[in-house]
Order: structure tokens, then C-alpha cells, then sequence
């Protein structure tokens, strides 16, 4: 084998050939404001975000629960939690993590990094407008898009500046290899606009007639989760598992039928969440065909991960990153092979408007995505900061109380789900028993949301504690337990 | 795979490929459809609604709605809506023409409201509904929409428009009485324009069974 062979030109974890720990320093430096407070924020709307959910959760058993005020609905609480959570909270999350991987793996420093410091501040009051708004009762009630037509073009702004930067950074990389996280975060740097502008423009400030709104929204809908959080994602765990095992990414080829057959399947799949509904049969049809042919690049990465993982699964009992990034992973196959079943017409019967949808949803969204972002801010922040996590048991209790939180609801949601739709299938079954069926399900997921909300407290008082450096300096990274190979040892 | 322009024509002509057939396509093809003239009456299909129910759309829209409730009707063997009574006949893109937003919905939490309107054609039992869910319907998880509502004492006689038949824990107390606000009576009226039982010849009602 050559000295430099393809596949370890790749590979992040032989960083250090081409790039002195110095210059490694002063790139992560350049990002450390902007990114920060990124994570701060998105830290601020996780919180915000799991108490909308966990309150309208409950609400759907208890009816009188908080119904004196306007403000306070279902119909008001919960899509201001939706996009709490997938503005606020994973957009903001990934944005952070996008920029600093995007500056470590083109090798050069962030400059001019005070108008991304004003680009955040924007998002935020964007998010900020946007929230109150729904509250206050401007909402689009269009799923995904429910923020009205005063806040986003905010958020439209703000992103401009920080998608103009992070392409920017890609055309001005040092020359050399370009590493599969970039082929993401490039893509989905890309994507993210047109699919926001597109959706803004024919559903919100020109809305076009009739159904074809519906065909935009889930076009929409489904591509903010398949081409902005997945990409950027995936880009994490392909940069996190090679930098903490040591060794390259299993093969390139994998990593190049993943890229590229996710870009073009993906794209396609928003209209699975409409089959029946009042559309040409063959845009429904294209979408399940899509959603099947999802299998490829779901199958392509899981083999490629794994394979890298294979032997270092003892890594998960001592690395957060790691282990965070490892659960996002395996519920990326999951939960994308399960969505590829879901559009199946005959699974979609049973499934199509009931709780299994919102299970589906919430095991992407937070099993895969949100996950992903939690390893991956284990790993940055204290590159940023200079200061390790304090406590490696309050990493192990946001961990287990977060990760059966999310199984405790997504199984819950998944079982009430199947049963609701076979009643509401059933012409001999009144309309009375899929609610009956759901109920003790309902019950069990308002549970599970305290699991999380109280994962997420433990995660922002951590955060919290390290970014003000209150206590002593911790000598060495937080780790679960003593790493099996030492040399390997990072977070 | 360094070369940008490479990748960026790859990333750029994918997502085309999905932004012309799910977003052009249906804007020309479906944003473009005109109502049916109704030979017979001169009026349209879908009919154009009143203006006090496109006011209540938007207060639909305002509390949320189409979170539990979907406003289409699917054909078998995807469903069995029209066995359970949903309506006489498939929603066909047609039907929303004058919807906007567009209410399909996701999630069946509570009934379909296609065709409520023709279930539900009294205007106070809608009120008494919105007002207070389960003195209507004892098993119902909706919430209350009280706060569209206002108590006041009765002054000489009872408003006419007052909510007639509440009972429960927020039933007026004797001299008092509910009567809706402008909101709600426009989210009444929008309730009651939800009739998708006149005929499109591209959508023909199944023979029943």
C-alpha cells in the first residue's frame, strides 16, 4: 500500500499529517463564537421546545388541561413545539455543527466571523417571532411552515448569511482531498434555501390555489427532514466515528452511492404522506417509489458504518461522542427503513393519520437527528471552550434518560398507533374505539416526555456549568470509563 | 469527487428533478383548475363560500384545527372512508379550489370534517360543541373553545343569538347566558360551508353496497 492511499486521505483521523495541531486550534478559535452561540440557543429552545411537547402531550388525554386561555390550545401549543424544536432547536443545533465541521475539514479559519455572530442573533429572533406569533394565533397552520409571514423572512435572512458563509468556506479550502461530510454539509447548504424560499413564496406570501398546496408543503415537509437534518447529521457521524476510533471510514465507493442516491430518492418521498389524497396518481406513486428506493442509501451507509465500527464496538462503553453518535446512527436505519414500509400502500393503510406517524417522526427527528447533534456537541464544545465537560456521570444520565425516553415514547406511540388504525379502518367499529385504543398509549408517551425534559435539563445544566467554568479544571476528557486503547483516547 | 462544479451540478440537478414534478408541475397543472359551472342553477362547483366563512377558515387555522381533524375523503381499498360515512364520494383536487390554506390534514385525533356541514347543519349544536366538547359527546378528547365565547348576565331578555342547551361544570348560571363572538360565529359558519357532497363528474359516487 502506497503511503497515502486513497481511502486515508479521507479519512479525518489522519488530520494531523496535513494539519498541525496549532493551525487545528486556531481554525476551531475562529468558529468558537458563532458556534457557541448556536449551541446556547439551541440548548435555550430544546427546553422551550420539550415543555410545549410534553404540555400538549398530555393534553390529548386530558382535554381541560390549561384550556382557560387562548395562547394556550393544542391547536396553538403544539405546532409552536414543532417548530421550537426544528427551528429553534435542531436547525440552530446543526447550523453549529455544520460551520465548525465544514472550517475543520476545508482547513481554514472562519473569518469575518462577526456577521455570523449577527446571523444567529437573527435566527433566534426569527425563532423568537415566529413562536409568539403561532401563540398569539398567526399561525399558517401549514404543517412545518405554521410561522407567519412576518417572521420568516427573518430566518430567511439569517440563513442567507450563514449559507453564503458556509459555501464560502468550501470554495476557499485548502487544497487536497474533499471529505464525504462535505459533500453533505455542501448539499445541504444548497438545499435548504430553495426548499424555504420555495415554500415560503407558493404557500405563505403567494399562495397558490388549492390542492398543489398540499403537494408543496410535504415536498417541504419531507425534504427539511431528508435534505437539511439528515445530511448534516450523517456529516457528523462520518467525521465523529473515524476521529474517535482511529481509523478511516470502511469504503469511499459506499460513501459515494450513499451521497448520491440519497440526493435523488430522497428528494422525491414528500407525497407518501398524502396516498389517497387529491393528487395525480403518479405523484403519489413516484413518492412511494422514492420511499422504497430509500433502502439503497439507508443500507449503503448503515454497511459503511458498521464495517468502520466492526471491532471498536468497545469504544461506546467509554466514549459520549461516540455513543450518542452510534444510537443516532442505528436509528438512522431504523427509522428510515420503517419510513420506506410506512409508504407502502398497504402498511400506509393502517398507519395514515395516526399516532405511528408522530412515533415516526419523533425517532428521526430526535433518535437519529437530535442525538447526532448531542455527540457531536460533546465532542466540540470543549474544543471551543478549552474547558472539558465536567461530569462524565451527568453525560451518562442525560444519556440513559434521554435514550429511553425516546424508545419509551416512539414504542408507545408506534403500538397505539397500529391499534388506532385498525379502528379507524374497521367500517364496523365506531369511531369512539380508536380513541379508546390510543388512550393508554397517549398516557405512557406524556410519561416519556418527562424522561426527556429531564434529560435535557441535565444536558443544558451541564452545558451551563462548563461554559462559565464554574469548579475546578478537569484533567482530561469526560469519559464513561478508562478507553481500552489509550492512544485512542478523545471524547 | 473534488471537483466542485461536479458536485454542484449532481446536488442541483437532483433536487430539481423533485422541485419540477412536486412543486411545478402541480402549480400549473392543479393551481390552474377553474370551478365547474352548474348548468342548472348557474353556480359553480365547488360553490364560492360566504364571506363570514372564509373569515372562520382563518380562525381555523388561527387555533390549530387540522392537527386532529383531515378534511379529505379517500377511496377504498385505502380506506374506508366512505363506508364510515365520510361522504358520498372521493375529494378530488377540484374540491379545494376555494380552500386556502388547504386543510388535508395528517392526523385523524377527531372525525374528518369534509363534509360536517351535512352532518352537523345546526348551528347552535356546533356552538354548544366548540363551547363545552363533552356535553356533547362525553368520550370526546377535544378541548374547549370557551374563550370564543362570552358570558354575560341576560339584560331584560335573553340575547337571541345566546347558546342555546349547555349543561356541565361551564354552563351558565341562572341569569347568565353564552353568546359567541365574532369568531366564533365565523368558525360556525365555516363549519357549516364544509359540504363536499355536490357532483364532479371526475369523481363519480361509488355504488353502494
Amino acid at each position: 500500500m502506497k503511503p497515502h492511499s486513497l481511502i486515508s486521505s479521507f479519512n479525518p483521523a489522519n488530520e494531523p499529517d496535513t494539519l498541525a495541531s496549532h493551525e487545528r486550534a486556531e481554525i476551531d478559535a475562529s468558529t468558537r463564537l458563532p458556534v457557541l452561540l448556536f449551541f446556547s440557543s439551541a440548548i435555550f429552545w430544546l427546553l422551550v421546545g420539550s415543555l410545549l411537547g410534553l404540555i400538549s402531550a398530555w393534553k390529548m388525554t386530558h382535554p381541560w388541561f390549561l384550556d382557560q386561555m387562548a395562547w394556550l390550545t393544542f391547536g396553538r401549543l403544539r405546532p409552536a413545539h414543532l417548530n421550537t424544536v426544528i427551528y429553534g432547536w435542531a436547525s440552530a443545533a446543526g447550523i453549529g455543527v455544520g460551520l465548525w465541521l465544514m472550517a475543520r475539514l476545508c482547513r481554514i479559519p472562519l473569518v469575518h466571523s462577526k456577521l455570523l455572530i449577527s446571523a444567529a442573533i437573527f435566527w433566534n429572533l426569527g425563532v423568537f417571532v415566529g413562536v409568539l406569533g403561532i401563540l398569539a394565533g398567526d399561525s399558517r397552520s401549514i404543517e412545518w411552515l405554521e410561522f407567519p409571514g412576518y417572521a420568516t423572512p427573518i430566518l430567511f435572512i439569517a440563513y442567507a448569511f450563514i449559507g453564503i458563509w458556509a459555501i464560502i468556506m468550501f470554495r476557499f479550502r485548502k487544497p487536497g482531498h474533499v471529505y464525504v461530510s462535505q459533500w453533505y454539509l455542501f448539499a445541504a447548504f444548497l438545499w435548504f434555501p430553495w426548499l424555504y424560499a420555495t415554500a415560503n413564496i407558493l404557500l405563505i406570501w403567494q399562495p397558490i390555489q388549492g390542492s398543489a398546496q398540499g403537494a408543496v408543503n410535504w415536498w417541504f415537509a419531507h425534504n427539511v427532514l431528508g435534505l437539511w437534518f439528515t445530511p448534516i447529521g450523517l456529516a457528523s457521524a462520518y467525521y465523529m466515528i473515524p476521529k474517535v476510533i482511529g481509523r478511516p471510514i470502511h469504503s469511499y465507493y459506499l460513501s459515494i452511492l450513499g451521497f448520491w442516491s440519497l440526493a435523488l430518492f430522497y428528494s422525491w418521498n414528500g407525497m407518501h404522506h398524502l396516498i389517497g389524497g387529491p393528487f395525480p396518481a403518479w405523484m403519489i406513486s413516484a413518492s412511494v417509489v422514492a420511499s422504497i428506493m430509500m433502502f439503497i442509501p439507508v443500507v449503503t451507509v448503515a454497511i459503511n458504518h458498521h464495517m468502520t465500527m466492526r471491532g471498536h464496538f468497545d469504544a461506546l462503553k467509554w466514549s459520549p461522542t461516540l455513543r450518542f453518535t452510534v444510537f443516532g446512527a442505528m436509528t438512522y436505519t431504523l427509522v428510515s427503513l420503517q419510513g420506506s414500509s410506512m409508504a407502502i400502500p398497504s402498511l400506509n393503510t393502517l398507519t395514515h393519520f395516526t399516532d405511528y406517524t408522530i412515533g415516526h417522526a419523533h425517532l428521526g427527528l430526535y433518535g437519529f437527528f437530535s442525538m447526532m447533534m448531542f455527540g457531536a456537541m460533546y465532542y466540540i464544545v470543549p474544543r471551543l471552550t478549552g474547558w472539558e465537560w465536567p461530569s462524565a456521570s451527568a453525560i451518562r444520565w442525560h444519556f440513559w434518560l434521554v435514550a429511553s425516553g425516546i424508545l419509551l415514547m416512539v414504542g408507545s406511540l408506534s403500538l397505539g398507533g397500529v391499534l388506532q388504525g385498525l379502528a379507524l379502518y374497521d367500517p364496523q367499529v365506531s369511531f369512539r374505539s380508536s380513541l379508546d385504543y390510543a388512550t393508554p398509549f397517549r398516557l405512557v408517551r406524556g410519561v416519556s416526555g418527562f424522561l426527556l425534559l429531564a434529560g435535557h435539563l441535565v444536558f443544558a445544566g451541564h452545558f451551563a456549568v462548563m461554559l462559565l467554568k464554574i469548579g475546578s479544571r478537569r484533567e482530561g476528557p469526560a469519559l464513561f470509563a478508562e478507553p481500552s486503547k489509550p492512544e485512542a483516547a478523545t471524547v | 469527487m473534488n471537483k466542485l462544479p461536479l458536485i454542484f451540478l449532481g446536488v442541483f440537478l437532483t433536487f430539481a428533478s423533485s422541485w419540477v414534478g412536486l412543486v411545478v408541475y402541480p402549480y400549473f397543472a392543479l393551481g390552474r383548475m377553474q370551478p365547474l359551472p352548474d348548468e342548472d342553477t348557474g353556480g359553480y362547483f365547488p360553490p364560492s363560500n360566504p364571506g363570514l366563512a372564509v373569515a372562520g377558515e382563518k380562525v381555523y387555522a388561527a387555533n390549530g384545527c387540522v392537527y386532529c381533524h383531515s378534511q379529505q375523503v379517500r377511496l377504498a381499498p385505502t380506506s374506508t372512508d366512505i363506508e364510515k360515512g365520510l361522504g358520498p364520494r372521493q375529494t378530488v383536487a377540484r374540491d379545494y379550489l376555494r380552500a386556502q390554506p388547504v386543510f388535508l390534514g395528517t392526523m385523524r385525533t377527531g372525525p374528518d370534517l369534509t363534509n360536517i356541514g351535512v352532518r352537523q347543519p345546526d348551528a347552535n349544536w356546533h356552538h354548544k360543541h366548540l363551547y363545552e366538547p363533552q356535553v356533547v359527546t362525553d368520550w370526546s378528547v377535544m378541548p374547549s373553545f370557551r374563550y370564543l365565547y362570552k358570558m354575560q348576565e341576560i339584560q331584560g331578555q335573553p340575547s337571541g343569538n345566546a347558546v342555546k342547551g349547555l349543561s356541565g361544570p361551564h354552563a351558565p348560571p341562572p341569569g347568565f347566558e353564552v353568546v359567541p363572538t365574532n369568531e366564533a360565529n365565523a368558525l360556525v359558519a365555516y363549519l357549516l360551508s364544509l359540504k363536499r357532497n355536490y357532483p364532479l363528474p371526475e369523481s363519480p359516487e361509488p355504488p353502494a353496497k
